[in-house]
This record gives C-alpha cells, structure tokens and sequence, in this order.
C-alpha cells in the first residue's frame, strides 16, 4: 500500500485526465489501469463552467480520489489562487503543484514552488509539488511542508523516459522516508518499470496514455508494469556485473583461471 | 407529414435538406433569424476525417467520408477538393510520426513537395503529410447558401419555436435539455493578409496547442481552434488569441502583419464519447453532440435521422407485432 499524507492508496499509477480523444475514453483508461486518483487541471476547464460542469460530472462518475492540479501557472500568486479555487470546487484540500518557469519545457520554476508550496502547507493544503531531481529542491521543499515529492524524469510530454536514471537514484537514497512519486516524462510501460525499479513509490503520467493508439489497453499495459517494477524491487534486484556469471556451477570441469 | 426542425445551424439545415428531397414538408425556426450566432458560424468548415481520426474514433472516418460528395451535391461550387497539408516545426518532428502513425489516407512530402502544393511554405518545411482526400468549404458561405436552397424549395423559417407539426426534430445544440451533453469551448481569430496565399487547409502540430489554418474567399484565413472543457462563451482569452497567433506566425512570419478581422468563442455540444448522436423524443428525434465535427458528420446523421423519421410508421407497427 502507498501511504500519502495519512491516505492508503493501493494502485501505484496515477493517472492525468487531459488530451484523450473524449471523456469515455478517458473513463476506460482509467477503469482499465485500476488506479485510483487522478488529476484534474483546473486552470482552464473550470473557468466559466455552469452547473458544476458536466466534464466534472463524468470525473466524480468515475469514483476515484481527484488530485486537482495547478498545471499552466506560472507565478506563486496563481498557483496560490488556483488551488484555493480547487479546494472549494472539490472539497479536497489535495493539489498537485506546478509553478511553470519555462513556458516551452513546461520546467518548473523551482523558487517559485518552494514558495507557493509554504503559502499552501500553512493554509492546510496537502501539497504534491512537480519539481526537478534536484536534491536541495527536495530538502526545500520537504522544509515547506510537504509530505511528498513529485521530480520529473524528463520535460513532460516528453515521452523520453529516465533521462538521469544515477539523478533518481540519488534522490531515492536520499529521501528515504518520503513518498517520491514520478511525475512527467514516461513514455513507455518499460520506462514505469523501470523506475518503479529504482523504489520510487508511484508514478503519474498522462500523455503517454491519453495520446496512444487505444488508451485503455496502454493504461492497462501500465498498470501492469507498474505493479511488475514495485514487485523486483521489493523482490530484491540483481546488480549487473561487468562479465557473465554461469548461473550453474562448474565443479567437475576443469576451468582455471 | 409536416416536421418541425428545431435549431438553424448545421444540424437542422442538413436534416431539413434530406427531409425535403424525400417530399416531407418543413418548417425550420430558431431564436436567430440567420445562421449566424450558431456553432456551426465558427466552425472551421474542413471535411477532414482521416486528419481527425488521430483524436476521435473510428465512426468520425466512416460515417464523414462522404461529407464532400455530399455537400457537393447540395451545393454545387462550394466545395474545394484540395486536400490537407499537415506540418510540424522542426523541433516537434516526432508528433508528425506520431500523427501518421494514427492516421491513414495520407502520404509523405518531403520539403519540395510541400513547396510544390503551397508555394508560400517554401523552405519553412523540411517534412508534410498530405491528405489528398480532403475537402474543405466556407461554413458561413455554405449555411447561407443551405438556407437560400431550401426557402426556394418551399422550407418556412420562422423564429417562434412552437409550431404544430406531426413531428419535431430538436436539433438546438447547447440549447436543447439534454443531460448527457456538455460544452466544449472553442476559440478562433479570422485574419486577413494578402502576402501568404493558402490552396488547402494547413495543420501546424505542437504538443499542446495544435492549430489549422485554412483559407477563405479575400485573402481571409481562418485560425482554430481551442478545445476547453468548459460552456462559458464569453469573449477569447488573451491566452488563446496568443497561442494561435503564435501558431499561425510559425507558419508564416507575414501573418504579423495580418489584420485581426474577428475573434470568435463558441460552445460545441458534445456526448461522452464525442460522437452524434440521433436519439427518439417523444414527439420525434433529436440531432445532437456534433462536437468539432459538424459539418462532416452532419450529412450522415442527417440521413440516419431523416430515415428513422420516414420509417417511423413502419417501426411501430414491427415493435406491435415482432
């Protein structure tokens, strides 16, 4: 079981809401994973929207935890605004937080974050911050009052994969304690696999789903790797070796070195 | 029999056609005395469903291939069959792969090539696809002329909405009271230049902001369109309008230079899975949820649903006696 801020989650993927061909698909890709929270930007969705908005209805059908998002900001001063929106709109006091410094890379301004993550931890929000690998970052944050860290492994919608597998592994060894869940850049069940590999608790991804042939059977696909990558690592992981082992001894032939 | 098509956009006008081809006598009202104000006014007016099989399900190719014989038909001269030309800026090469991997009915132009299609693009474009199966029409140009075509044909257009008629075809969009839909929220600019000259629609892709770009009588070209989960119709957003300019001057640095003719913002009616939907009412049928696809997939609901209001009669009976 992943625990975050108090909370039992048993599926380890989480899944974004944006970009897929309509909302019932969406609904399918996220049945079909099984994962249990999903995030919902608010920023321009909600503006406007009468009756509570029907795209809202067809998430809350859906009977997951929404972690609503801060995405598309880019001072302290809106991601602060937006959450606060989201907390009344939701009734959550969960927000994944992205304070953006690059409008292209979509990077997180990583001063920006740290800030805004302080304002909302003191105002009771349970912060899930976006942020880089950047160990100081992390420690920062931590000190502003999060309860978990969300580093990116490459620029979202990036669909690179680990590009600093040796950055993620640092950043596990020294943290801990702390829920780390991988946030933008995976591109394929094997990258989910992989980092699930390394003992980060989750991972969160949108695109690689919302925008594959069937979203619902590459959801799916990674809900398995994830659950594949969780279950090596707790199983105990081989090291590679820089030359093959014989995996059968070889008493009785004569090799000598 | 005498129906009463409720709403004048697209929808309505496209039934009302088939509906008088197959003898029925129509009344069509709206709240608008034109087609302006309606969704269908800003639509893009491409009949494109190979380029938009990439993000809808199969239903939008089958059912709006036929969209351009079609409108062809009913309105001879309007439809120009010049194809789709898909680009990418250099940096975002792999979402072209990715397009055409989700797509058929294209083929790949190296950078002559697209030179050779669009003259103006010389140069910007080292790789295209083209969809040379598409089609595309003027929407505004297009309802009107619909509007014109069926008053001659005996239609009565009228603004009050409650007229006696044997059967009632809701074809209102946004406005009709169907719990099932939502509002998806489109922005677009009309621009005007007369230093780039465009034969076909041209998409330009990017991760996030995907924009069209297709061109209209007068060196006008129109530029979409945002996709915002949300009814509000107020005015364009600063954000939008600068994210589509800045697409359209990746396309072509002269469309600086463009006069901003018109800004538009609209609601498209939708279902859950995006697709039409005709359904029964108890006074008849509704035409719905459209989405981004009204003019392509207009013409074969309108057939479906003109069918179920023909065969009506016929059905009953079956259901009292199968």
């Amino acid at each position: 079981m992943l625990e975050v801020y108090g909370e039992q989650i048993s599926s380890r993927l989480l899944l974004g809401t944006a970009q897929y061909p309509s909302p019932a698909i969406m609904a399918d890709a996220v049945q079909a994973s099984g994962c249990e929270v999903v995030t919902v930007s608010l920023r321009r969705e909600m503006a406007g929207n009468r009756n509570g908005g029907q795209f809202w209805e067809l998430i809350r059908e859906l009977g997951v935890r929404v972690l609503p998002n801060t995405a598309g900001c880019h001072s302290v001063k809106e991601a602060v605004t937006t959450a606060q929106m989201a907390r009344e709109l939701f009734g959550t006091d969960w927000i994944k937080l992205e304070v953006i410094g690059h409008h292209d890379t979509l990077q997180p301004d990583v001063f920006g974050l740290v800030e805004a993550a302080r304002i909302l931890s003191d105002e009771g929000f349970k912060v899930f911050p976006y942020t880089t690998d950047d160990l100081v970052v992390g420690e920062r944050l931590l000190g502003a009052g999060c309860g978990v860290l969300m580093p990116w492994c490459a620029p979202i919608g990036s669909a690179r994969g680990p590009a600093n597998p040796e950055a993620l592994l640092a950043m596990r060894a020294e943290f801990s304690g702390v829920p780390l869940i991988v946030d933008a850049g995976l591109g394929r069940p094997s990258h989910a696999a992989m980092v699930m590999e390394l003992g980060f608790d989750a991972v969160l991804l949108n695109t690689a789903v919302a925008k594959a042939g069937d979203p619902a059977a590459m959801a799916e696909a990674f809900g398995e790797a994830v659950e594949a990558g969780r279950k090596a690592f707790l199983a105990g992981l081989l090291e590679p070796r820089d030359m093959a082992v014989p995996s059968t001894p070889v008493i009785g032939k004569a090799v000598f070195e | 029999m005498h129906v009463l098509v409720r709403g004048a956009g697209v929808a309505g006008l496209t039934l009302a056609h088939e509906l008088v081809r197959a003898g029925v006598r129509v009344t069509v009202c709206d709240t608008r005395s034109g087609p302006a104000g309606s969704a269908s006014w800003l639509a893009g007016g491409m009949l494109a469903p190979w380029c938009e099989r990439e993000s809808a399900e199969e239903p939008v190719l089958t059912l709006g291939k036929s969209a351009a014989d079609w409108w062809h038909e009913a309105l001879p001269g309007h439809v120009v069959r010049n194809g789709t030309l898909v680009v990418a800026p250099a940096r975002d090469r792999a979402e072209l792969d990715r397009f055409a991997a989700r797509t058929s009915g294209h083929e790949w132009l190296e950078g002559e090539a697209v030179a050779a299609l669009e003259p103006d693009l010389a140069g910007r474009f080292r790789r295209g696809l083209f969809f040379p199966g598409e089609a595309h029409l003027d929407p505004r140009l297009a309802l009107t002329a619909l509007v014109e075509r069926l008053r001659k044909a005996g239609v009565r257009f009228v603004c009050e909405m409650e007229v006696e008629a044997d059967r009632i075809a809701d074809c209102t969009g946004m406005a009709a009271a169907d719990l099932e839909l939502r509002g998806v929220r489109g922005e677009m600019l009309l621009l005007r230049t007369k230093e780039v000259r465009l034969a076909r629609p041209v998409r330009l892709l990017h991760p996030r902001i995907p924009v069209y770009i297709v061109p209209r009588a007068d060196h006008h070209f129109m530029v979409g369109a945002t996709m915002i989960e949300s009814d509000d119709d107020g005015p364009i957003s600063a954000r939008s309008m600068m994210e589509l300019l800045n697409a359209s001057y990746s396309l072509h640095p002269a469309f600086a230079e463009a006069k901003i003719v018109e800004t538009g913002a609209g609601v498209r009616p939708a279902y859950p899975d995006n697709l039409p939907r005709v359904k029964r009412t108890p006074k008849g049928i509704s035409v719905n949820g459209f989405y981004r696809h009204g003019f392509l997939l207009s013409p074969a609901m309108a057939r479906e649903a003109a069918t179920l209001i023909l065969n009506e009669c016929v059905e009953v009976f079956d259901e009292a006696h199968g």
